[in-house]
């Protein structure tokens, strides 16, 4: 087998990379390999980092993609179309936009579309309020299920109070650093 | 903080070989992606934007203990050389080094802790441990993640958690990873069926160097890759019970070697140790494999070898923007092979 960088000389250092069960191979002779230096072998082939994701998105039927190729992110301007091409999006905004067409490849890349890690301490107070609330809404479908109306009422009443305590908060700004 | 060439002289203290199971876990790395809300992320932005978020995160590290110490260097003012050999330390990536215009590295006290700006992410907080101690490293990100938090405002969103420029990274942002060796599963010729099943379970598997690096001298760098869903404690946790359970199919490995073939494996150890010794031309990737050998020597207990730290040591600074460094001046790779003997010959006759 032949040198992939150079195609000269035979190739004796061979690399495999594994991700996500995409197997990479890459055959290089030992000449190249030393030039590039010792981890240098795939630099300059660009090897895209989120290959499993692009891949997953290219699923859409090409129909599909006309269709949303052209949203854009209201904010920083970003078309669904140069994400796909880049699978970067530009800006916090864009996953807002975007929402609809990230949800599956989320489900797919992470078997999840919902966040359960740590939060900003100055958003901490609200997120927790708000597992509190989840919680008492589970709490309320099962009191529903079994019948406990009584129960059911209170919980309901608690729920609606919590809500609106925390839509009447405006996130509050954050002091700068200089 | 001192000069890249006084850096040089030395890996970073997370390679001590100190830690916790370093005979086969060389080193534990965390990294948090982190993006500003009021700022494009870096591919979108405009550099002024970029260059004008640099000294609010400067000024948010300083208010951390990690960064007591700190030094900042701005891609701008990095020679090729300084890229390479903050890329061979592994405190800025690959493709930090050949992209990055705006962008600068924030060092803390014994490069444990550091932070690149503007790389794809505003801002990649990474914590190094030597061996395995993902729980401490995920505690002490955790942490400077809290301090830095403080006086800056995350891009976040309560169903999606920390938004990052790509969606593989979002939610907690967090990338575990353990550099392990394991020269007895490739002798029995098991790793194939290992590396499959890491990834079966929906962890990475890549060489020394991260992304996009080939695996070399049976070094192996296993890795969650997934971010949503997941808190970052149960992250860490399932790789860590994947670490382990390989770590003890390698130590089988290693009974069953010793038990089949003693003889050979001590004799392929003494020679490589004894090339290293007395080699006059080594090219880097023949000190990868000897070193490997060794490794695998003393990890089988063979007594009268090297510590284990020294054998970390000469996988950094055997690298060629190391030896450049050291060396003052640019170096041929016919110059660097003569170059990495002489200083093996140097690092392994002192005792």
């Amino acid at each position: 087998m032949q040198c992939q960088i150079c195609g000269k000389a035979p190739a004796t250092v061979h690399y495999t990379e594994i991700v996500n069960d995409k197997i990479t191979e890459l055959h290089v002779c030992e000449k190249c390999a030393e030039e590039r230096g010792l981890h240098g072998v795939l630099g300059q082939s660009k090897v895209s980092i989120s290959g499993p994701l692009v891949w997953m998105m290219d699923s859409m039927s090409a129909t599909e993609e006309d269709k949303v190729g052209g949203i854009q992110c209201p904010v920083c301007g970003m078309k669904y179309s140069t994400f796909k091409e880049t699978a970067r999006v530009g800006c916090a905004a864009c996953y807002e936009a975007f929402r609809a067409q990230l949800r599956p490849v989320l489900r797919r890349v992470h078997g999840s579309t919902r966040h359960s890690g740590k939060s900003p301490s100055k958003d901490g107070a609200k997120y927790a309020r708000r597992r509190e609330i989840q919680k008492l809404q589970e709490e309320l479908d099962r009191a529903i299920q079994h019948e406990e109306f009584e129960m059911a009422a209170e919980l309901r009443d608690k729920i609606r109070k919590m809500e609106a305590a925390l839509a009447g908060k405006k996130r509050r700004g954050t002091p700068k650093a200089e | 903080m001192t000069s890249l060439a006084e850096m040089a002289k030395q890996p970073g203290s997370w390679l001590d070989g100190s830690g916790p199971h370093s005979d086969i876990v060389l080193s534990t790395r965390v990294r948090l992606a982190r993006n500003l809300q009021s700022v494009p992320f870096p591919t979108r932005a405009k550099a002024e934007q970029l260059a004008q978020m640099l000294p609010s995160v400067v000024a948010a590290a300083k208010k951390s203990s990690a960064f007591a110490e700190m030094a900042v260097l701005r891609s701008a003012e990095m020679t090729q050389q300084d890229k390479q050999f903050l890329v061979e330390r592994h405190l800025i990536s690959h493709d930090f080094a050949e992209n990055s215009k705006v962008g600068a590295l924030i060092i803390g006290t014994d490069e444990s802790v550091s932070i690149m700006v503007n790389e794809e992410d505003h801002l990649r907080l990474q914590v190094l441990c030597s061996g395995r101690q993902l729980g401490k490293a995920v505690k002490l990100a955790d942490k400077v993640d809290d301090e830095l938090d403080a006086s800056l405002e995350y891009a976040f969103s309560d169903e999606l958690g920390y938004l990052t420029s790509c969606p593989t990274n979002v939610g907690t942002g967090l990338r575990a990873s353990v550099l392990m060796h394991f020269p007895a599963l490739v002798l029995t010729k098991q790793i194939g069926k290992v590396l499959q099943g890491i990834t079966q379970v929906g962890l990475g598997v890549r060489g020394f160097y991260g992304e996009g690096t080939e695996i070399i001298g049976n070094f192996f760098q296993v890795s969650n890759q997934t971010t949503l869903g997941l808190s970052e404690n149960e992250a860490a946790m399932s790789l860590e019970r994947v670490v382990n359970q390989v770590m003890e199919y390698e130590s089988k490995a290693m009974e069953a070697a010793l038990r089949d073939a003693k003889v050979q494996i001590e004799d392929k150890v003494w020679r490589a140790f004894g090339a290293l010794r007395y080699c006059k031309i080594l090219p880097s990737r023949e000190l990868v494999s000897l070193v490997s050998l060794v490794r695998f020597g003393v990890s089988l207990g063979l007594s009268g070898l090297c510590a284990i730290g020294a054998l970390n040591e000469l996988l950094v600074l055997s690298q060629p923007a190391h030896m450049q460094k050291r060396a003052g001046r640019d170096l041929t790779a016919a110059e660097r092979n003569v170059m990495r003997a002489e200083l093996v010959r140097e690092r392994l006759w002192r005792r």
